[in-house]
């Protein structure tokens, strides 16, 4: 349903129609949609005119970029080294247990798709979790919870 | 007295909610007594994250941390009188600082290349001109092309983004190719885990960068510039966007620049989330509009880089340091330093070390002064055991090395490198094997792919370090990785590859004992390998307060209450969360 909301010929003369605008055009749609459809990449390809492969495979080759939906939220849990020797694997086993769902995955209803990032440059307040927009700082053990608990109140309260 | 009361709004403080803090400063200071006129502006990122959110009240420096909405009142009473103490910084023993020039982590500093974050507003170009903005580039347009190389070759400055190669000498070789368009790039895609300095950069003094790459464009002949930024970092995108379109409007960038001849445009790109990107020639194919992968180093980019046209490539604290030079002249600048590395050099100090954020030092202080002196020592007086410094690439330094220079050339020479600064800090409880196999799993993930001494040699040793740790190693893996990381060194297409090896040498050049340790005893000396440890309730210290059990994802603990605890080894999953909230010190890892 949101896909209607914003048209993709609107996303595309945002650029002028050349390669270079490839990897922007890909962000914007991901932005845009929560991931690339694949009549999406067919349609960047065809307004740059640069095959599809080449499209596909910028597509796969950037973290930013995904090929399948994500959840509403994002839970970023900051793998940086800094996070990691303060423990950030402790925190993103909770979080995991807690949702039932691994790094990389959606939990059922669409609303929390958890992702392990390498160094969010917050290092100063390891271990770091992104919980959508907001940062969390010096996540303690058992705080993965609350977050969470937190994000599910917001995102009700927002319906 | 009018006074200016600066709130840090870098990402690290907004995490702590310096926004509200901000909100509250502007609702209380309305409609005070004449004599008493805060004024608030954001400023970029002060270094010392931990503490935040930060709030200095001008003229007097007094700095206040950890400030909460409730605080605001009392600061704006007391702003006649004397300081709220308890929001002052505690020394080691005890005894508040006042301002910063009484803070043993700013007292050793020297910036340079950070000379205004944390002063400037970053939105204002006005700010940046009032404290000597600008001139850089006004004097650089007076000079010939020539005479602004020489000057940065005066200066020894070298890149700060890992490699260190003399800045002067790659502007000379971009210059001496003659073209019809060449390009001037920032690399803003700071990657390696562990350092943030030139996301503060660009987010606390955008217009430092900016004067240093218009400067290197005038150096070089260029006539186009372009940021590429991660992506990752929303607030710097911000800020350097906001900085272009004021330059502009301001005659700094365009044409004509400051009544000159000088024409000079620049835009950005924002990175698509690849390590690899950082590394020059990949980023030059992002760019353009295709996969970030490297290729072969024998084209040079100076004479075929971008669009096959010749290019410089400059990290951003590189270009901070540019602006800076050519204000205040190059032998000044190499007064700094030491014989082949001169100048300041900005480090993120992180891990385990009490004062956390980031320090600008002279190049040549020791290691011992960044982790001891400016960051304090170790939290908890844990014993020390080893700093990681220049990221994925760089190596890990033990306690016997602590007296070592920082420079490009000393940390080389003892397996690791300068890197963009990162400056991790480990005490006993971090696993040296564990680490290696973080970083190998980190850059196996990272690596493009292209050339197969990295992609296979990293995936490879990966599977050897993982072996290990879940105490299935033998010896001879010890020999294998060494021979993989040999391969992966010299063969390999581009850096990433060729220093991949660089945390396995260097931690079984120093903790070959832990490696032993993990394959010979099945142990893990640090208690972090989740295979070879097992979590137990010491009898003697525990209390009997339940906390654990309650605290317990798995239901392993149980007891009764006002007598000791047990663990299920069983269900146990070794989380660590008994450990993390029992009060008592009772529960032991072995």
């Amino acid at each position: 349903m949101e896909e209607n909301k914003i048209n993709i010929n609107d996303i595309l003369n945002r650029y002028t129609p050349e390669q270079r605008h490839s990897l922007a055009l890909l962000q914007e749609v991901q932005k845009a949609y929560g991931y690339i459809s694949s009549n999406n990449l067919l349609a960047i390809s065809s307004y740059l005119n640069v095959p599809v492969s080449e499209i596909f495979s910028i597509a796969t080759f950037y973290k930013a970029l995904s090929l399948t939906k994500k959840g509403r939220i994002i839970i970023k849990v900051c793998d940086g080294t800094a996070c990691h020797i303060r423990g950030s694997i402790n925190v993103l086993e909770e979080i995991k247990r807690t949702l039932h769902i691994n790094e990389g995955e959606t939990t059922p209803d669409g609303l929390f798709s958890i992702e392990i990032v390498n160094c969010v440059g917050s290092c100063a307040m390891a271990p770091v979790v992104i919980c959508g927009e907001k940062y969390h700082g010096n996540v303690a053990m058992g705080k993965g919870a609350e977050i969470i608990e937190e994000a599910k109140k917001e995102a009700e309260s927002n319906e | 007295m009018s006074r200016e009361i600066l709130v840090c709004c870098g990402t690290g403080c907004l995490a702590n909610g310096s926004q509200a803090v901000v909100d509250e400063f502007r609702s209380a200071s309305e409609g005070l007594d004449i004599s008493v006129k805060p004024y608030i502006k954001k400023v970029g990122c002060n270094g010392f994250c931990e503490n935040g959110p930060m709030v200095t009240i001008l003229p007097d420096h007094i700095t206040y941390y950890r400030v909460h909405p409730k605080d605001v009142e009392e600061i704006i009473q007391n702003l006649d009188k004397d300081p709220v103490e308890r929001l002052l910084y505690k020394n080691e023993d005890g005894k508040p600082v006042r301002s910063r020039g009484e803070n043993p982590f700013y007292v050793p500093q020297l910036k340079i290349a950070l000379r205004n974050t944390g002063i400037v507003d970053p939105g204002e170009i006005d700010d940046y001109i009032e404290r000597g903005g600008y001139e850089g580039l006004r004097k650089a347009l007076a000079m010939s092309q020539e005479e602004v190389i020489n000057e940065i070759e005066i200066s020894g400055l070298r890149g700060r983004g890992g490699a260190g190669f003399p800045t002067g000498k790659k502007w000379r070789s971009c210059f001496e190719v003659p073209s019809d368009q060449k390009y001037m790039l920032c690399n803003g895609d700071e990657g390696d885990p562990g350092a943030f300095m030139d996301r503060s950069i660009m987010e606390g003094d955008p217009h430092s960068v900016l004067e240093g790459l218009a400067i290197g464009a005038y150096a070089i002949g260029a006539s186009k510039g372009i940021l590429y930024i991660r992506d990752e970092y929303g607030l710097a995108l911000q800020q350097v966007q906001k900085a272009i379109n004021e330059a502009k409007d301001r005659g700094f960038l365009g044409k004509n620049i400051l009544n000159s001849s000088f024409e000079f445009d620049c835009e950005i790109v924002r990175g698509g989330g690849a390590f690899v990107c950082g590394e020059s020639s990949a980023l030059m194919s992002s760019i353009e509009g295709r996969v970030g992968e490297p290729r072969v180093k024998y084209i040079r980019s100076v004479e075929k880089g971008l669009f096959e046209k010749p290019t410089v490539l400059n990290n951003v604290e590189t270009l901070a340091n540019v602006s800076y030079i050519l204000a205040h002249g190059g032998a000044e600048y190499a007064k700094l330093g030491t014989e082949g590395s001169k100048g300041t050099k900005v480090f993120s100090l992180v891990g385990k070390v009490n004062r956390t954020g980031l320090v600008e030092l002279p190049m040549g202080a020791t290691l011992r002064e960044l982790v001891f002196h400016v960051g304090g020592g170790i939290p908890g007086n844990r014993p020390f055991k080893a700093v990681q410094t220049g990221g994925p690439s760089g190596g890990c330094i033990p306690e016997r090395l602590m007296d070592l220079k920082i420079d490009f050339d000393s940390l080389k020479a003892n397996g690791s490198m300068m890197g963009s600064g990162g400056v991790i800090v480990m005490d006993d409880t971090t696993c040296m094997v564990e680490l290696a196999r973080y970083y190998v799993k980190f850059l196996a993930e990272e690596s493009c792919g292209k050339c197969t001494p990295c992609r296979e040699g990293l995936r490879n040793m990966l599977d050897i370090l993982t072996r290990i740790c879940e105490g299935d190693g033998e010896m001879s893996d010890l020999d294998l990785l060494e021979e993989l990381a040999f391969t992966a060194s010299n063969a390999s297409l581009c850096e990433l590859g060729k220093t991949a090896a660089n945390p396995v040498m260097s931690t079984l050049e120093h903790f070959r004992d832990e490696y032993e340790a993990h394959i010979v005893d099945k142990r893990c000396p640090a208690g972090v390998c989740t295979n070879l440890i097992e979590y137990r309730i010491l009898p003697e210290k525990c209390k009997g307060c339940s906390l654990c059990a309650k605290n317990c994802p798995t239901n392993a603990i149980t007891g009764e209450l006002r007598k000791p605890y047990v663990i299920d080894k069983s269900l146990c999953i070794k989380c660590g969360n008994c450990k993390s909230k029992c009060k008592f010190d009772a529960i032991a890892v072995e």
